[in-house]
């Protein structure tokens, strides 16, 4: 992800832009194989959920980021934001035909309309499903915004750990209110919302061929929308994000409106976790209310440090990282068997104390994370790479002069 | 009249009962941050552990041995996630040692979910606690009579030793401003150590009240208790011990009550309805001291 200066770009910055291009081009193309084309594995039945939950906290990770890096706002309401989002999701994408079903105790429900069903009709079954799914992702990350302007209200007067405490407490409330039997004909109480579009569903025709978009799908939604959160923090409200961040006083003397920004900032990260929490919901295929709790935001928080708190590319590779390890690397540890040794304390469980070990290490001993708060630029290696080069050369060179003598 | 108190007497004594045991809590809070400003997001899981600390210490020892035990294993897990996770961070951003905090409540909640196997453990029966006593004309097991009682002994003799002895005193002053008072003299770790034994230890005995009321501990069940105390320290105004064992009672009551209305789903959500009400009007709690942002 190269960083845009104003100034006139540097050789450094055009290759860095082409090479991203070109590497963003190869991965979708992989991505693209490895829905259609490739043979399915059992490497390849670990990879594809791996690669589409990451991707979906890699955009969770990045929006808890420009909160608590970008803006130092550190608001635990995460999951509470997920959760609005992936009932939002949910609920205008059931087909109006499943209503009875998914809600069997509550009469069917009120919302007796599904999006993509309705552009389904006009648009064909297989685009149908694809935009209304966009469409209605779109719409669970403007409900979830609506409910971050409502709590931001009171909230965001709070500062450091009374704000961090009071968004926790507000995810609690709205968990709640999902759960509760009088709101159970929209969000069917404590039951499953089930049958709705998945990534599954999401297929693309072109000349009379059906390709499978299950994996690119959630990769292509949080690519454009950290795209997004990235030329925001790289834009003036950006900087005043991050001035709010150093300094709130200082911010405020120099005339950067504190509660206007930090609205903005706290909106447009519940928006992308709303989104995020519709691919959620996307992914596993059914939503529940009760997982959306405050170990799911720590989770995530946890993801960010690892990252870096500041940093995007930390985040993401953070969440790769994290998400991989947990679901499919460091299985073995669960398994009671290693490379073919039985080990007795290899048994469920095992894996996560490990990850939590590792975890306070990096907590303790390296506390910026991978990253710390810079970013991984390309312009930044090609240059090094380049200073490295020349100075080989110039050795090289004094070497030559050396022996001449 | 009459039948309004007699039909919600049992809530009643169920939501004192709760909240002595949410107070015993919420002072391990208030201290821990009157002190560090740190909210002690593992507090919640140090009682947990608690709870099966007794569950394993009972299957091989007599009952009133397995509970000195717990009181003196979680005193010592107390103060060596002070000295481990949180001592290194002293210096650091205040936000560095609330992660830290937090990695420690997930550590220990996995360690649980590994020990147990993730399954629900059964609480032994503490025969004195158990037995079933009649008031009025509900009845209900002898601990909800004990627990306010041994609350308020618990909280009395607390805020003696704050006030009147000299650890107490450099508490105090610690709380008061953390470096002057190490400039005077006062060993800053001691005391520190020494609030997280007292906050543990009453954590502890919380614990043991608490899971008699529940037939089996889990992983996750300190979590809950864990922020309604936390809400309750904020409630009474942190750094303040009255003041957290007053927040406490009124969630304890409040929420039972909630439940003896027929909203079960929203007791827990009820605990921050409240805290948001008194972080909006008075953040700094019922018996707070005001703070003014220096620059």
């Amino acid at each position: 992800m190269g960083k845009k200066l104003k100034t006139k770009a540097a050789p450094e910055q055009r290759a860095s832009t082409i090479i991203t291009i070109v590497l963003l081009a190869a991965l979708y193309i992989f991505l693209f194989a490895l829905d259609n084309a490739l043979p399915t594995t059992p490497t390849t039945v670990m990879l594809i959920p791996v690669l589409q939950k990451g991707a979906i906290y890699a955009l969770v990770c990045v929006s808890m980021n420009l909160l608590n890096g970008f803006t130092g706002l550190f608001s635990l309401g995460q999951a509470g934001f997920m959760l609005i989002g992936a009932y939002a999701y949910a609920i205008f994408c059931i087909p109006a035909g499943q209503h009875a079903a998914v809600y069997q105790y509550f009469e069917g429900g009120v919302v007796q309309f599904s999006i993509p069903e309705m552009l389904s009709g006009v648009l064909g079954e297989n685009a149908g499903a694809f935009l209304g799914a966009i469409i209605c992702i779109i719409i669970a990350g403007i409900v979830a915004a609506i409910f971050a302007a409502l709590i931001g209200i009171p909230v965001l007067r709070l500062k450091s750990d009374y704000l961090a405490i009071a968004t926790l407490g507000f995810a609690e409330i709205l968990r709640a209110f999902f759960q509760w039997d009088g709101l159970g004909k929209i969000t069917n109480g404590s039951n499953l919302l089930r049958k709705y579009v998945n990534f599954h569903n999401i297929k693309i025709q072109i000349g009379g061929m059906i390709y499978q978009l299950d994996t690119i799908f959630p990769f292509f939604i949080a690519t454009l929308s950290i795209l997004i959160i990235v030329l925001l923090v790289n834009s003036s409200y950006g900087r005043a994000f991050k001035s709010i961040r150093d300094d709130e006083i200082a911010a405020e003397a120099m005339g950067i409106n504190l509660f206007k920004h930090k609205m903005l900032s706290f909106v447009i990260s519940s928006f992308f976790a709303g989104v995020g929490g519709a691919l959620l919901a996307m992914f596993q295929t059914t939503v529940q209310a009760a997982p959306f709790r405050a170990s799911m935001t720590y989770e995530i928080l946890l993801m960010v440090v690892i990252g870096g708190i500041g940093s995007i590319s930390g985040s993401c590779i953070a969440s790769f990282l994290y998400i991989a390890c947990s679901e499919w690397w460091l299985r073995f540890l669960d398994s009671g068997s290693f490379m073919g040794m039985t080990v007795p304390f290899f048994r469920d469980g095992f894996r996560k104390v490990v990850f939590s070990v590792v975890i306070m290490i990096i907590v303790l001993f390296f506390s910026r994370g991978i990253m710390g708060d810079k970013e991984l630029s390309l312009a930044g290696m090609i240059r090094k790479f380049k200073k490295k080069k020349e100075v080989k050369a110039a050795k090289v060179a004094a070497g030559k002069e050396g022996d001449a003598k | 009249m009459s039948e309004l108190i007699s039909a919600n007497l049992p809530y009643l004594l169920a939501g004192i009962s709760v909240g002595g045991q949410y107070a015993l809590i919420a002072i391990g809070y208030t201290m821990v941050y009157g002190i560090l400003r740190l909210i002690n997001f593992a507090h919640g899981d140090v009682f947990m552990v608690a709870g099966l600390i007794m569950v394993y210490a009972t299957a091989s020892l007599p009952i009133y041995v397995s509970v000195v035990l717990v009181l003196v294993f979680t005193v010592i897990l107390g103060v060596l996630i002070e000295k481990v996770a949180y001592k290194p961070l002293r210096s650091a951003p205040r936000m560095s040692v609330m992660i830290s905090a937090i990695g420690v409540s997930y550590l220990l909640q996995n360690c649980a979910l590994y020990f147990t196997g993730g399954l629900p453990q059964i609480y032994p029966t503490i025969p004195f606690l158990s037995k079933v006593i009649k008031i009025g004309s509900a009845s209900t097991k002898m601990v909800t009579v004990i627990t306010p009682i041994l609350t308020l002994a618990l909280v009395f003799a607390l805020v003696f030793l704050i006030k009147k002895t000299k650890i107490g005193m450099a508490m105090r002053a610690v709380s008061k401003d953390f470096e002057t008072s190490e400039l005077m003299g006062i060993k800053i770790n001691n005391v520190i150590s020494m609030t997280f034994v007292i906050g543990c230890f009453l954590a502890a005995v919380g614990s043991l009240l608490y899971f008699s009321n529940y037939p089996s501990v889990i992983p996750t069940s300190g979590a809950m208790p864990g922020l309604k105390a936390f809400v309750a320290a904020v409630f009474g105004g942190i750094g303040s011990v009255p003041g957290a064992v007053i927040g406490a009672f009124i969630i304890g009551i409040c929420e039972n009550i909630i439940k003896g209305m027929g909203l079960t789903v929203f007791s827990d959500a009820f605990t921050f309805v409240l805290l948001i009400i008194i972080l909006l009007v008075k953040p700094t709690g019922i018996f707070g001291e005001k703070s003014t942002d220096k620059v």
